[in-house]
């Protein structure tokens, strides 16, 4: 453990791992709002709670910091299964303003409890994210999406997205569905506040607004809704791009809400929509085989009516 | 006891008169094209600035401000609508939400830009309208003029605005392309006139709302767009989105709800408890008190 730690400069190594945690957050909204379709404009909340969390976990009872990282993200979790019970019912926009709300409400009920600092925040957490425990997760939330979408719950969860009721009346339980990911997709967002936490060590309310949960969103518009591949490319770039350039963080968000747009005008699919991870390989290393006619198949098949 | 929610009580009137004003271009918006114009906020932000700009750096009169502000987003969320939704109309939903969500924190950052993070404020009242003056009501409790001039203003807007949809011809096509888009452009309407006038009359309420909280609360801010325009959706959600006196009645409950919220001593948790309604009411009732219910087809 640790072998790659302290290898490259300290700069380099702060940026890939805020890069990590990135990619961990986005591949959690990714399957939320790429693959099953639903807008949450909240994910940063449910990163609040896991960060929260593991602090307190931390700080107060001083428990190893893997007990800490599962701890917020099932409290994470829990959260998303209760919120999302009642609110994923709802359809789209409903569904978007409800988790909207619900990120809000948790910013101001957290600036006025004094227990966890208020407005002051928590400070103090142990710098314990190192870049092998950041890559390690990374690399099991990337196998274990990849895994989700290959599955019999990936396939209904993209059948949900592309007609919620086409996909019931095939014997989609569309409700229970939505809730398993949704919990899955906040427990994944509850893991990377807990890495986040012990990275920045300084925990604020106000970290964790709504400007946090469009900077996520943001990685997964650019990247391509639903595309893993296409995440992980998104959530790298606009993390690394800012940190190379040197934006003030004024001229990001200028630039971040005209991205939203021109994406969504131009290249809705994104950089790599509807690309896999073996479309991506079979692009990149196709030509080393004869070409068959199965490699030309169109990926993405139209579903439901 | 009793004069403290009085006071409330018409405070929450006058600023839930403004919420009103704002919620009307999130409703008619939703009912033509079935969109949350997410912008919408930033639109009021901007024409708050709008007028700010127009009394303290051109020296007009407040109400020529007050026309200036409601043309300039007139104009402005007719470009929004021609670059950022127009061509989505065919799309998914979740497309034009995401660009709606785009353009509002490409405005609001803008702002912050252009104005610096501070808050402006707008010059005292009684250089550019008239001196305050409070008036008693029954039990000690007291209304101001200013209080008077924008409930007056933002009940003669909505009553000019429903006169509008009712009576005027472009009203009655307005309201043909919310029942139905696709039968209405049949019938001969131009629907994407019709789109480009519901955002011009909705940007230019919500400007008209900016300049009114300019000038009653006093300061103009770069986000103030955010958290007014969430609540004004609230508010059309309340009453019901795509009715118009669901937003009317909306605005003015949530304004009073919020104020009583205040008078009972919950003021930190203000915001909390406008967006627990909202929630609340989506599950509950999500078609709100006005609405009617849409029966989705596959």
């Amino acid at each position: 453990m640790g072998f790659i730690d302290g290898i490259i400069p300290p700069y380099y190594e702060s940026i890939l791992i805020t890069v990590g945690i990135y990619i961990i957050m986005a591949l959690g909204l990714n399957l939320i709002t790429g693959v099953t379709g639903q807008l949450n404009l909240g994910h940063a909340a449910y990163m609040c709670i896991g960060a929260y969390t593991s602090a307190m976990i931390s700080l107060k009872l001083g428990l190893p910091f893997f007990v800490a990282i599962l701890a917020g993200g099932a409290l994470a979790a829990v959260f998303g299964f209760v919120i999302g019970y009642p609110t994923l019912r709802l359809t789209g926009d409903y569904l978007a303003i409800c988790t909207l709300g619900f990120g809000e409400i948790l910013k101001s009920v957290l600036l006025n409890i004094p227990a966890v600092g208020g407005a002051m925040g928590i400070a103090g957490i142990p710098p314990k994210t190192t870049l092998t425990i950041t890559l390690i997760i990374m690399i099991i939330v990337i196998i274990s999406m990849v895994r989700v979408e290959n599955s019999r719950f990936g396939r209904a969860l993209v059948a949900i997205r592309e007609d919620e009721i086409a996909a019931e009346c095939n014997g989609v339980n569309a409700t229970k569905y939505k809730l398993q990911m949704f919990s899955f997709g906040c427990f994944i967002a509850g893991i990377g506040g807990a890495l986040w936490a012990h990275k920045i060590m300084v925990l604020q309310p106000r970290d964790f607004g709504f400007l946090k949960s469009i900077e996520i969103l943001n990685m997964v518009v650019l990247g391509g809704l639903g595309s893993i591949p296409g995440t992980i490319l998104g959530a790298t770039v606009l993390t690394s791009i800012p940190e190379i350039l040197r934006f003030s963080s004024e001229y990001r968000m200028v630039l971040y809400g005209a991205l939203l747009v021109i994406m969504m005008v131009f290249r809705p699919h994104g950089l790599m929509g509807g690309v896999s991870f073996n479309t991506l390989a079979k692009r990149s290393f196709g030509w080393l085989k004869p070409r068959s006619k199965s490699d030309d198949k169109p990926e993405q098949k139209e579903m439901g009516g | 006891m009793l004069s403290n929610l009085i006071v409330q009580f018409i405070n929450g009137i006058a600023l839930g008169s403004t919420y009103a004003l704002i919620a009307l271009g999130y409703t008619m918006v939703y009912g033509i094209i079935l969109l949350i114009n997410f912008a919408h906020g930033d639109i009021f932000m901007a024409g708050a600035f709008v007028g700010l700009l127009l009394v303290t750096v051109f020296h007009v009169h407040i109400i020529i401000a007050f026309l200036g502000a409601m043309l300039f987003c007139m104009i402005m969320g007719i470009i929004i609508e021609k670059i950022a939704y127009k061509p989505l109309r065919r799309s998914t939903r979740l497309a034009a939400l995401i660009s709606a969500i785009g353009v509002s924190i490409f405005l609001s950052n803008l702002a912050n830009l252009l104005f610096g993070a501070k808050p402006t404020s707008f010059p005292p009242t009684e250089q550019i309208l008239f001196k305050i003056q409070t008036y008693e009501l029954v039990a000690g409790a007291q209304i101001t003029n200013l209080q008077i001039l924008t409930i007056v203003t933002s009940a003669l807007l909505m009553i000019g605005l429903q006169y509008f949809i009712k009576k005027s011809r472009t009203g009655k096509a307005m309201r043909a392309t919310s029942q139905d888009y696709d039968t209405a452009a049949l019938m001969g309407i131009n629907v994407n006139r019709i789109i480009s006038y519901t955002f011009a009359i909705g940007s230019s309420l919500a400007a008209a709302g900016g300049v009114l909280v300019g000038i009653y609360f006093g300061v103009v801010k770069y986000n103030m767009g955010f958290m007014v325009g969430l609540k004004a959706f609230t508010a059309a959600v309340l009453g019901g989105i795509g009715s118009i006196p669901g937003a009317m009645f909306g605005g003015l409950a949530l304004g009073i709800g919020e104020m009583l919220a205040v008078a009972v001593g919950l003021s930190s948790y203000r915001d909390a408890i406008a967006f627990g309604i909202l929630i609340l009411v989506l599950l509950f009732k999500p078609t709100g008190l006005f609405g009617t219910q849409i029966q989705k087809k596959v």
